[in-house]
């Protein structure tokens, strides 16, 4: 398959590793930010082809994982109001909200329906004009400018019975918490390329300056991330801490205009509570004041303000989150939480690094070794 | 070793729906009366009659076949939607799925049961057009249908049609069944084809989802190749058809018998259209869904043979050895694309769509 199948050359992957076992010389923690990477890490087996010296830990790039406990009740409230469908993403069903999740909701009698894409809701609103229909907007800056596209839809063609429970959140903010954490323990970053592909990379420039972190803009398949480690390792090794660009098959610096202007005329910038990581300042997107007709918190009540933190007392997910410890070192890993009955969200979603550890067995070595 | 030839899908004899007066299945045609009598004669018995159907009972005497004193069973259910799919429709795959169980006790599939349940309102050339499919996979998978059962429930008690197929075939004397007990270290995995066909071609027709060149469902009757392999007198340790779960599924149900098994992920035939679906829709190809697959575990000394007696048959040309048993505790481990070993587990719930 073209543009898969060359990245993930077996032979280009144990030169990569290779290299990097030349150039390293000192202990080096990277955490790649997305969910996805996190995935191909331990789909892959990437980890296991570097070096003793260098830790790869896993960012809080998993928009599913760091939405509010506050928002999914509320979604779950909306969805079992009369008259209303809530429209979702599927792994975002499972995730367990303060006392329950959306596929209970659904199980109940609520109206919630898997789309694939905002839009499919702005047609069910289409097709259902006596239903009030609200799409639940989980996701990172790749995600919100087709929710910003289908709110400036629904505002020309007058669908007032459509409206979003926004719950966008920005990746910049939260690598500045992670860096700010008093446990911090990162030195280098793999940007999520596909966040950078609608929002280029200038905003990392100030980041890499201010806590002198190398930022590489990295892909997701094998050869990708190695690249990427290989070009943060070497800043690292040298002291330097710039900002590249390993993703340039797909990442301009500018990203992309178009998409940044749809975002710009539908989202402000607002303070948002981030699940496991507490609140950042800045780190969401809300509708702006003029769309305010469209905001579904306007028409089912404001979500709670509180800030949000982990479901349950022995679930360590907010460690995990911002790479402070492994899934593995969780001691409910495998154990209380397993995918099945997870105790927190990273167990949840497909891009969660708990739920990619378990889903590639890693739950299940010590017995193979 | 050539197989029967089926014709093409969408192909429609010229013979009209013998149930002219109705359109659509009424709670009558389930009632025990005229209707269903006429239903039964002129739908199901006009296109399935054989020696067995013919004594007309609600069960059947089956004749023993000599050398063959071992009567292996089984049964299950079928509730696809869309009832037609690219590749097969729910009546084809009533009849492939059940072969494929016997055929995994290593039995020569002879007789099914066929029990419908028909949801009120149901087309009837729909229904036409499913039996004339039952019929058709009959004869190529060389079972017949023994007896069966039909009701019709109210409209909305179920999504158009059900069907459970229950089924008998017979096992040669001497021959000692396949089962995961009797795998051992070294032997070898032959994997009989390109994985997920039928779960993406199914998710496709469902969801609306076009692909540049179809997937076609792999659904297939199995039982002429296990036949070749037994005629071959290869040593058959396993053997498993590949359905829900695919084969990650598989190998950890027959792991857990007490042995490690390890498969070469560059190794696993995987159709370009296949792949780019699950990358797209974040599914893991291991875990799809396959209707005419299997695996045969075999002593490393016969695995040659096998690959090449299932590769002389259409359904079974990419097949290859994709891994081998080694001793160990109950245990699936995969070599990945890059090279690092890691473990391949049982898939936890279903698998999801993913946002980004």
């Amino acid at each position: 398959m073209k543009f898969v199948d060359e990245y993930r050359s077996g032979e280009a992957a144990t030169a990569y590793a290779e290299a990097l076992h030349d150039i390293s010389t000192s202990d080096w923690t990277i955490m790649e930010v997305c969910g996805g990477q996190t995935h191909a890490i331990v789909r892959f087996g990437i980890d296991r082809l570097l070096p003793g010296c260098i830790t790869l830990v896993h960012g809080p790039g998993c928009p599913v994982c760091v939405t509010p406990v506050s928002l999914i009740d509320k979604a779950i409230e909306i969805a079992a109001s009369p008259g209303a469908v809530l429209c979702s993403f599927g792994d975002m069903l499972r995730v367990p909200g303060s006392s329950r999740d959306l596929f209970s909701a659904r199980a109940e009698g609520g109206d919630v329906r898997t789309v694939y894409s905002p839009m499919d809701a702005l047609d069910i609103a289409r097709q259902e004009p006596e239903s009030r229909v609200v799409f639940f907007a989980v996701g990172f800056e790749t995600t919100a400018p087709v929710t910003a596209a289908a709110v400036l839809t629904a505002r020309r063609e007058k669908l007032l019975n459509f409206s979003l429970l926004v719950a966008h959140v920005r990746v910049p903010p939260a690598m500045e918490a992670v860096l700010s954490s008093p446990d911090n323990r990162v030195q280098g970053f793999l940007a999520a390329g596909h966040v950078c592909t609608v929002m280029g990379y200038g905003e990392y420039g100030p980041i890499a300056s201010r806590f002198g972190v190398p930022i590489v803009v990295t892909g997701f398949e094998p050869l990708d991330i190695l690249q990427g480690i290989h070009m943060c390792v070497l800043q690292l090794e040298k002291g330097v801490a710039g900002v590249e660009n390993q993703y340039g098959r797909a990442v301009r610096p500018e990203g992309n205009p178009a998409a940044r202007a749809l975002m710009d005329r539908a989202f402000v910038t607002v303070d948002r509570a981030w699940r496991g990581l507490g609140g950042i300042p800045r780190s969401g997107l809300g509708l702006r004041p003029e769309l305010s007709g469209f905001d579904a918190e306007e028409h089912f009540g404001k979500a709670r303000a509180e800030l949000d933190d982990v479901t349950a007392g022995s679930c360590l997910s907010g460690l995990v989150l911002r790479g402070a410890i492994q899934p593995a070192d969780c001691p409910s890993f495998g154990r209380a939480c397993t995918p099945e009955h997870p105790l927190g969200a990273p167990m949840v979603s497909s891009e969660g690094a708990c739920a990619a550890y378990y889903r590639y067995g890693r739950n299940r070595e010590e017995e193979h070794d | 070793m050539t197989e029967k030839r089926t014709p093409p899908d969408g192909f429609v004899p010229a013979c009209p729906v013998p149930i002219p007066d109705y359109p659509r299945v009424t709670l009558a045609h389930g009632g025990g009366g005229r209707l269903m009598h006429d239903l039964i004669e002129r739908m199901f018995v006009e296109l399935l009659d054989n020696e067995l159907l013919g004594q007309r009972h609600d069960g059947a005497v089956v004749p023993p076949v000599p050398g063959s004193g071992r009567i292996a069973i089984t049964t299950d259910s079928y509730v696809v939607s869309p009832l037609f799919f690219p590749g097969g429709d729910i009546g084809s795959m009533a009849v492939y799925g059940t072969v494929n169980d016997l055929s995994m006790c290593a039995a020569h599939p002879s007789a099914l049961t066929l029990g419908l349940i028909l949801e009120e309102g149901l087309e009837m050339e729909l229904l036409w057009r499913i039996v004339q499919s039952i019929a058709a996979a009959c004869r190529r998978a060389g079972v017949v249908i023994a007896t069966g059962d039909t009701k019709v429930v109210e409209h909305g008690s179920c999504d158009g049609i059900y069907i459970n197929t229950a089924g008998i075939g017979t096992v040669p004397d001497g021959l000692d069944p396949p089962s995961p007990r009797r795998v051992r270290p070294g032997d070898s995995i032959v994997l009989s084809g390109d994985l997920g066909r039928h779960g993406i071609a199914v998710m496709a027709a469902r969801q609306g989802i076009r692909f540049d060149s179809p997937v076609r469902s792999d659904l297939a009757p199995l039982n002429g190749m296990v036949s070749a392999l037994i005629e071959r007198g290869i040593e058959l340790h396993c053997l498993r058809d590949l359905t829900r779960g695919g084969l990650g599924s598989a190998l950890n149900e027959i792991a857990t018998a007490g042995i490690t098994l390890t498969v070469d992920e560059a190794l696993i035939p995987i159709s370009e259209p296949v792949r780019g679906a699950c990358e797209i829709l974040g599914f893991d190809p291991l875990y799809v869904a396959n209707e005419g697959r299997f695996i045969a575990i075999v002593p490393e000394s016969a695995a040659e043979d096998c690959v090449r007696t299932i590769g002389s048959f259409e359904d079974g040309r990419e097949a290859r050895v994709v891994g081998r048993a080694i001793e160990g505790r109950p245990l699936v481990t995969m070599k990945s694309m890059i090279g690092p070993e890691r473990v391949l587990d049982m898939l936890s719930g279903e698998q999801l769509p993913r946002i980004c």
